[in-house]
């Protein structure tokens, strides 16, 4: 009897009718954009686009996940950290905004009849430490964050013992401390909150990988009078998960937040094909860089107040929960890039390359013993390890929200919003990020930073 | 992949979303929480070696509050090891909790709409009464619009040499001090107003004041006390008791104020270990004295009943 009653809902008006077999798992067969990633960038993307659409309820988008429980995603596995303090503008106002964005994230994503989300934001902000070398660079980053809004203080040695006694000045000559709108909270809270209220608004997911773009190209002449080969992609090929089975889904605009990955989900689309100094040979230059974090356990350590501090050799740390433990590593120079193949740890890593800079750094880190590590990747731009945002010169559906080297997850609320006013209005509105545009790739402007972690 | 939305929305005026796909799944979704939520799964997965015990450090201590506009209702549903993960609340506390306004904005866009515009104008009642008074401010001064800020709120403010201002039970206060420009603002009492982060620049405003009470304000969270800085060299006291939404994090950005003498922080039903959270405090202001945050938290507790100590080794 219930399975005739299941048939007669079927058939009735608002019942997925489908007289041969089940296809509920598939993703449509066509969206306006498909979001390739599900990350906090991609859903980022997706929440803006559904918030500034007009009108509701106006574009379908599609966000293709292939990795649904984000075991290898940079978001889950990010430490978290949030600050102003870099020394390109549109970095610091996409922190501003962001920051903005997580102070008021109970309003933005909202969702009736759900608890309200808490982040748990560590307001303690970041400690940079700057060697006699830097301590030119880092007053003028202060001034250039000051200007966009940024509450940072410049500390001496001096007053850095003072106002931290377990910090080893040696070398030091001076320290820029944000007071506010820095700190570090966490990801997968917020990868969670936009996640269900991306859902309520009606984005749809897929579990599953893009492995083909079926595009057309149209040969054009520009106003000088050279020829280009426009390509515009018509339908998306998503493999399902663990199978065979592909779903060609016609859509109108393609979005990369594909992180790490974003380099190959490019070559699919023939980005970068071509012969190599021309605009059709560049590549999207983000590759995947594994990093490792360790969470170690000192008692003597440094108290509640302790801000991210991040010391000039590169290495990081900061205090997680009340039980004096800590989280930290250290970016490993070019010639000792891990191999980025699997997420295991090197636990020698610690030992020979954080561990002394810490030590030196803290005194009370001498006597810490490591409790757990795990290695996460970076979606790293080689060029100049600055994000990618915008439209593909050629590929003119294809959006870029990628290559943030470490920062995405800070920037992607900011980012998100640009890239739904790029896809809605044609241009930036609140933030102007046309110096993050993919064409720099091929003009050579680097857009860099002057302290990366 | 939906002409039965399509359907239905060009059948009635009345835009009756009752069997429709997104309301079914909608139902679906809040009913079977367990259930991989297109391809999502509930639980951190933990696979790549991060530490259990840092999932399990984030609980919420406090019990959520639904936005909807009947009594709020203890969901249950974010409590446990990855609880923060599980956002919506299992079947059973679901069916009791639901009421009569739930169940139809599930099926009616209208009603869902009406809901959702209450909720947006409590939340713009508290923007309101948060706005900041410029015109005061240019006119007398930023003692005088800081005090008649908190005095519209319904605190109390003490002028240096003068008494307390407090409004009476009707809310009216008088406009006396509008002719002390020049007087810097002492202590300032503004407990239980629905004072949040954007209401605080008439506060940092008053750079002389000595003595902040804070206590059961409901929108005062971590994010207000790292604002507390610029009144660093001032405040001796500051009292944070029964605040809902402030936790040990925000606690930690008391560190700037190195001439606090006195902080009251107990009742805070935020904080996840009271006794080590106020061992780790006094220990970031040693010239301060900390009160509250003990085991004694205003129960009483019988002769057998140890006291809560979670203070662990002592630290050094």
């Amino acid at each position: 009897m219930s399975e005739i009653k299941k048939k007669i809902q079927s058939i009735l008006p608002g019942g997925d009718w489908n007289p041969l077999y089940d296809t509920s798992y598939l993703p449509p067969e066509g969206s306006d954009v498909v979001i390739v990633g599900g990350g906090v960038l991609g859903l980022s993307v997706a929440y803006w686009l559904k918030k500034l659409e007009k009108p509701r309820g106006a574009i379908r988008v599609l966000v293709v996940e292939r990795d649904h429980t984000y075991s290898r995603a940079s978001t889950v596995l990010s430490v978290g950290g949030i600050r102003q303090q870099f020394s390109v503008p549109e970095n610091v106002q996409l922190s501003l905004f962001s920051v903005d964005f997580l102070r008021n994230i109970n309003e933005y994503l909202a969702v009736a009849d759900d608890p309200p989300l808490d982040i748990q934001f560590n307001p303690s902000g970041y400690l940079l430490l700057a060697s006699e070398k830097g301590a030119a660079i880092m007053e003028n980053n202060v001034k250039v964050q000051r200007q966009e809004g940024a509450k940072v203080c410049l500390m001496s040695p001096e007053q850095l013992r003072n106002k931290f006694p377990w910090i080893n000045t040696e070398g030091v000559a001076l320290a820029s401390y944000g007071m506010e709108h820095e700190g570090w909270f966490d990801p997968w809270c917020l990868l969670q909150g936009l996640r269900r209220k991306v859902q309520s608004m009606g984005v749809l997911f897929c579990r599953g990988e893009v492995t083909r773009f079926v595009s057309s190209s149209n040969l054009m002449k520009t106003a000088s009078g050279e020829e280009v080969n426009l390509k515009r992609i018509h339908e998306v090929h998503v493999k399902i998960d663990q199978s065979l089975e592909y779903q060609p889904v016609e859509c109108a605009i393609v979005v990369n937040a594909a992180g790490a990955w974003s380099g190959q989900v490019a070559e699919l689309a023939g980005i970068g094909n071509g012969p190599p100094g021309t605009l059709q040979g560049t590549k999207l230059p983000v590759e995947l860089r594994k990093r490792y974090v360790y969470l170690w356990h000192c008692p003597q350590g440094p108290g509640l107040e302790t801000p991210f501090v991040i010391d000039p050799s590169g290495t990081y740390f900061r205090r997680e929960g009340l039980g004096h433990n800590y989280l930290g590593g250290c970016s490993p120079t070019e010639e000792e890039e891990p191999d980025p193949g699997n997420l295991e740890v090197d636990h020698d890593f610690f030992q020979d390359r954080v561990w002394p800079p810490l030590a030196q750094r803290v005194p009370a880190f001498e006597t810490l013993k490591v409790r757990s590590a795990w290695a996460g990747y970076y979606d790293y731009n080689t060029f100049d390890q600055n994000g990618v945002v915008g439209p593909h010169p050629l590929v003119i559906n294809m959006y870029f929200a990628t290559g943030f080297s470490g920062h995405g997850l800070q920037q992607a609320p900011a980012v998100g919003r640009a890239v739904a006013e790029m896809v809605l209005e044609g241009h930036f509105q609140t933030i102007n990020l046309s110096s993050f545009l993919f064409s720099r790739f091929y003009s050579g402007e680097k857009v860099q930073e002057h302290n990366i972690i | 992949m939906s002409p039965q939305i399509e359907a239905c929305s060009a059948v009635s005026a009345f835009r009756v979303s009752v069997n429709t796909q997104e309301a079914r799944i909608k139902r679906q979704q809040k009913a079977s929480p367990t259930k991989a939520r297109d391809g999502i799964a509930d639980t951190h997965p933990l696979g790549v070696g991060k530490d259990r015990t840092l999932q399990a450090q984030r609980l919420l201590s406090h019990p959520p509050q639904s936005l909807h506009l009947v009594a709020p209702v203890w969901n249950g549903g974010t409590r446990g090891i990855g609880g923060l993960s599980r956002v919506v609340a299992p079947e059973g506390n679901q069916k009791k909790g639901r009421s009569l306004l739930q169940f139809l904005a599930d099926r009616f866009y209208d009603v869902e709409a009406l809901r959702d515009h209450l909720l947006r104008k409590q939340v713009s009642k508290v923007h309101q009464k948060n706005r900041p008074f410029n015109h005061i401010n240019q006119r007398y001064g930023p003692y005088v619009a800081g005090a008649y800020f908190i005095l519209k709120q319904g605190g109390a403010v003490r002028f240096q040499g003068r008494e307390w201002i407090r409004p009476n039970q009707r809310g009216h206060f008088s406009l006396d001090f509008l002719k002390l420009q020049a007087v810097p603002v002492e202590a300032v009492d503004a407990s239980g107003c629905a004072i949040n982060y954007q209401g605080l620049d008439s506060l940092l405003a008053l750079k002389e004041l000595q003595s902040l009470w804070l206590q059961r304000c409901p929108h005062v969270d971590d994010w207000c006390l790292s604002r507390l800085h610029p009144l660093a060299s001032s405040l001796q006291e500051l009292s944070l008791a029964g605040c809902p939404r402030v936790s040990e994090r925000g606690l930690a950005c008391l560190h700037h104020l190195w001439n606090l003498r006195r902080l009251d922080i107990s009742d805070l039903p935020a904080v996840s270990s009271p006794g080590l959270t106020r061992i780790l405090v006094e220990e970031m202001l040693p010239s301060c004295e900390v009160l509250g945050a003990d085991w004694a938290q205003g129960l009483k507790l019988g002769p057998e009943e140890q006291p809560r100590d979670t203070a662990g080794p002592t630290p050094a």
